[in-house]
């Protein structure tokens, strides 16, 4: 292993880290909710709790909270915090197989990132923990064997 | 004002994820290839962002209840079951394939990247899918369980 010092980027790392746990932050502190994505977003689909009838109060800072998240591009844009490339390293077919991964594990596994990775580990959850060291763990595995063994061009 | 609080920290996030560049997937795969070049600035995201989410869980937890809610509404943090490590193994499978996670892939696509937005309806199709396997194995008795799948997702 070789620390690419190129590409790291601790000013803006720190910074933004500083804001996704402010935020999170934030939240539980005004409505005492866990700031994790895929739950707030997957709880509105069809098939979950708070998209049955009779759970309306769980919908509207769901989808207030998604609508500042859209918000953020437009934000960045006129404060002229640059806008990094979103762009693919795997043809379409890749980022639909990964799609569906994220959306299926996230679902079952009760969090992505942002609830068990912040969140979660932030609160002390033992949950959080194991499923944090397993999704790095299988992210990491991932990525080596697509990368370094498969070798699916990036 | 809920809905007030969740979209300011909605916006703070996806602010959050830019600046920090976590929305550019090969940031991501960069972070996750520690066999290659590796750029450990997501390292630095996390530590960051659990720093400032610590202080605000700590305080809220102390207080006892949020400030513009009637009670915390936070999931359990233990046991860990299989369901949670089987998802969570799934969701790194799909972090490490496209290097996108529920918000980068929802701030990508509000930022109008083709990519983040095939990866999002991927996404949101796994989501359903999840959620209707879960309802659909619940039993009567399973409903009448206070703490189904869905309710405790973060």
């Amino acid at each position: 292993m070789t620390i690419d010092w190129v590409s790291f980027t601790p000013g803006g790392a720190l910074t933004g880290g500083l804001l996704i746990g402010f935020a999170a932050a934030f939240l539980v502190l005004t409505i005492g909710r866990i700031a994790g994505i895929s739950g707030i977003l997957g709880n509105l689909l069809p098939g979950a709790a708070a998209a049955r009838p009779g759970a309306g109060g769980e919908r509207g800072w769901r989808i207030a909270f998604l609508l500042g998240l859209a918000a953020a591009p437009g934000l960045a844009a006129v404060s002229a915090v640059p806008m990094p490339p979103v762009e693919s390293v795997v043809d379409w077919p890749w980022l639909v197989a990964a799609g569906l991964l994220v959306g299926v594990g996230t679902r079952i596994g009760s969090g992505c990132t942002s609830g068990h990775g912040v969140c979660g580990l932030a609160r002390g959850s033992l949950r959080s923990l194991v499923a944090t060291l397993t999704f790095m763990a299988s992210g990491i595995g991932t990525v080596w064997l697509l990368h370094h063994v498969l070798r699916v061009p990036a | 004002m809920k809905a007030i609080a969740a979209f300011l920290c909605g916006l703070m996030l996806g602010v959050g994820l830019i600046v920090s560049q976590m929305t550019n997937p090969g940031k991501v795969i960069a972070f996750l290839d520690i066999s290659g070049h590796w750029d450990p600035s997501l390292a630095l995201v996390m530590g960051a962002a659990l720093l400032a989410a610590f202080a605000g869980f700590a305080w809220v937890e102390r207080r006892g209840r949020p400030l513009l809610a009637g009670e915390l509404a936070l999931p359990p943090r233990w046991p860990v079951d299989r369901q949670l490590v089987v998802g969570a193994a799934l969701f790194g499978i799909g972090w490490g394939i496209g290097g996108f996670c529920p918000g980068p892939g929802l701030v990508g696509t509000a930022a109008l990247s083709v990519d983040a937005a095939v990866f999002t309806a991927a996404m949101l199709v796994g989501m359903v899918a999840a959620n209707r396997f879960a309802a659909g194995g619940a039993s009567s008795a399973r409903r009448s369980f206070s703490r189904q799948p869905s309710d405790n997702a973060q």
